[in-house]
């Protein structure tokens, strides 16, 4: 057996005893960057292999907690792919219209980028006040940092570029106070988002949302969890609500799918049939 | 060295490759047999490498898909802001994981998971470019026992990726981009004539 063979057991174990010990489940994960997250934790951790994380795994919870983080970061920006979000606009804002409450989830929001810019957007088109945001991550680092809603000013440059072109109404820097190196979300963003822990691998259905943003989490997944979480979201929405996904994202796959119609293939927006 | 087990191609380039890859896939013949899977740097909000070499050469170019099969005659390139993988089953992932060396798409991230999909069979090539990214990725194709070609650095309009990857990985071949060319073609030459031959 080579090395590489023998790696693939030990990972299968680690993975195994991250999901009996913990509960967080990453064995239908997409396997090569699971390998390469892998990596780096046994890089960090001066050990030789992999297996030899097993114990510590095991017993160290705070370990665990950075294990399970690490499996999970992802980076984003505010307003990524400024055509969804122009998309956004024109065509499910006038359909939200038309509720007089309106609940959205965020789902795999990482550390929020995507969820404020959907704040700002549903601001601009006056829907902001009657509208709940469920944000929703099982990586608490990363929820942390949404909660906080602060972002390297380095980064604002990007984002308003990324702002403009989604057809943004406003000056970009209306929505946050800089103050040193850092961008912080204006306040009057946050009262209406809440911030939640969710596993989209072990956690259930959220009720009667209008709409589903999960942008860039299905590229994670096997074909069996995306088929388990495309099934979520078809229960979670109202017939009607919308499924965004991630611009190299579809559902055309799952047995679900029959329940949707595609309102824009390029920019990976479904409505769930009436 | 046994040349008749290559199943597969990548290249990692970044912008001041483009020259280079632009040779290559003119150059390649339509029925080059082994898929070609590259990672090259480009503004996140660029339009898609993809779409700019479009019309150049008899392979068909695009960008990958996740879960997309691999399959000869094809060009993939890592879609921009993505990283680009390859899975054990030589299917394509995407992430939106941490930028390597500043990039995504990362040569390395794609070369390393290439390194483990294909093993021996892979041939990996790093193009000019003005970043160290790729090196490492070289480095692992190498320890598998796959080919690793680097653009001779004199030739490269940048040259620090070239010069980083043969420092870092030591290739078995640096050569200029029309010789890595014609090294291909008589590499896959040689594979179709040894298969013909074992009918």
């Amino acid at each position: 057996m080579n090395p590489e063979e023998i790696e693939k057991i030990e990972l299968d174990l680690f993975l195994d005893a991250l999901n009996w010990r913990y509960g967080y489940d990453f064995r239908n994960y997409a396997r090569a960057s699971v390998r390469r997250r892998a990596r780096q934790i046994l890089a960090k951790s001066g050990m030789k292999h992999l297996s030899d994380l097993i114990p510590k795994l095991l017993h160290d919870e705070q370990f665990a907690v950075h294990a399970i983080n690490e499996f999970s970061i992802t980076v984003t920006e505010m307003f990524r792919d400024p055509t969804f979000f122009k998309t956004v606009r024109q065509t499910i804002a006038p359909y939200l219209k038309t509720y007089p409450f309106i609940k959205i989830w965020v789902a795999g929001c990482a550390t929020g980028e995507e969820v404020y810019s959907l704040a700002v957007l549903l601001q601009e088109e006056g829907l902001y006040d009657r509208v709940k945001i469920y944000a929703t991550d099982f990586n608490t680092d990363a929820l942390k940092k949404a909660v906080d809603g602060i972002y390297a000013l380095k980064d604002i440059q990007l984002y308003t570029g990324n702002y403009q072109k989604a057809g943004g109404r406003q000056a970009f820097s209306d929505y946050f106070l800089a103050e040193y190196n850092s961008a912080i979300i204006d306040q009057a963003l946050k009262s209406n988002i809440f911030f939640a822990n969710h596993n989209l691998v072990t956690d259930g259905a959220f009720h009667e949302v209008q709409a589903i943003f999960c942008r860039n989490v299905f590229i994670y997944f096997d074909r069996s969890l995306q088929n388990r979480v495309a099934k979520v979201f078809a229960e979670s929405l109202t017939h009607g609500g919308f499924l965004c996904l991630g611009s190299k994202e579809s559902i055309e796959f799952s047995p679900v799918f029959d329940q949707f119609k595609v309102i824009d293939a390029g920019q990976r927006i479904y409505q769930k049939k009436v | 060295m046994n040349m008749s087990a290559f199943q597969a191609v990548v290249i990692g380039a970044s912008a001041g490759g483009t020259t280079a890859l632009q040779k290559i896939l003119a150059m390649l013949p339509g029925n080059f047999p082994l898929p070609v899977i590259v990672a090259q740097h480009v503004h996140p909000h660029q339009e898609s490498a993809a779409r700019i070499y479009k019309d150049i050469g008899l392979l068909k170019i695009k960008d990958g898909d996740e879960k997309e099969a691999i399959q000869p005659g094809f060009v993939y390139f890592a879609p921009p802001n993505y990283h680009l993988l390859i899975e054990n089953d030589h299917t394509l992932s995407l992430s939106i994981d941490p930028k390597v060396h500043y990039a995504r798409p990362s040569v390395d991230v794609l070369f390393e998971s290439a390194a483990d999909a294909y093993r021996a069979a892979l041939i990996g090539i790093i193009l000019g470019g003005a970043n160290q990214d790729g090196a490492m990725g070289l480095l692992r194709v190498g320890q598998y026992g796959g080919l690793t070609i680097v653009q001779y650095p004199g030739e490269a309009e940048v040259c620090f990726m070239p010069r980083a990857a043969i420092e870092t990985a030591n290739p078995q071949y640096v050569l200029p981009v029309k010789k890595i060319i014609s090294l291909l073609i008589e590499i896959t030459t040689q594979h179709l004539d040894e298969a013909a031959h074992a009918r």
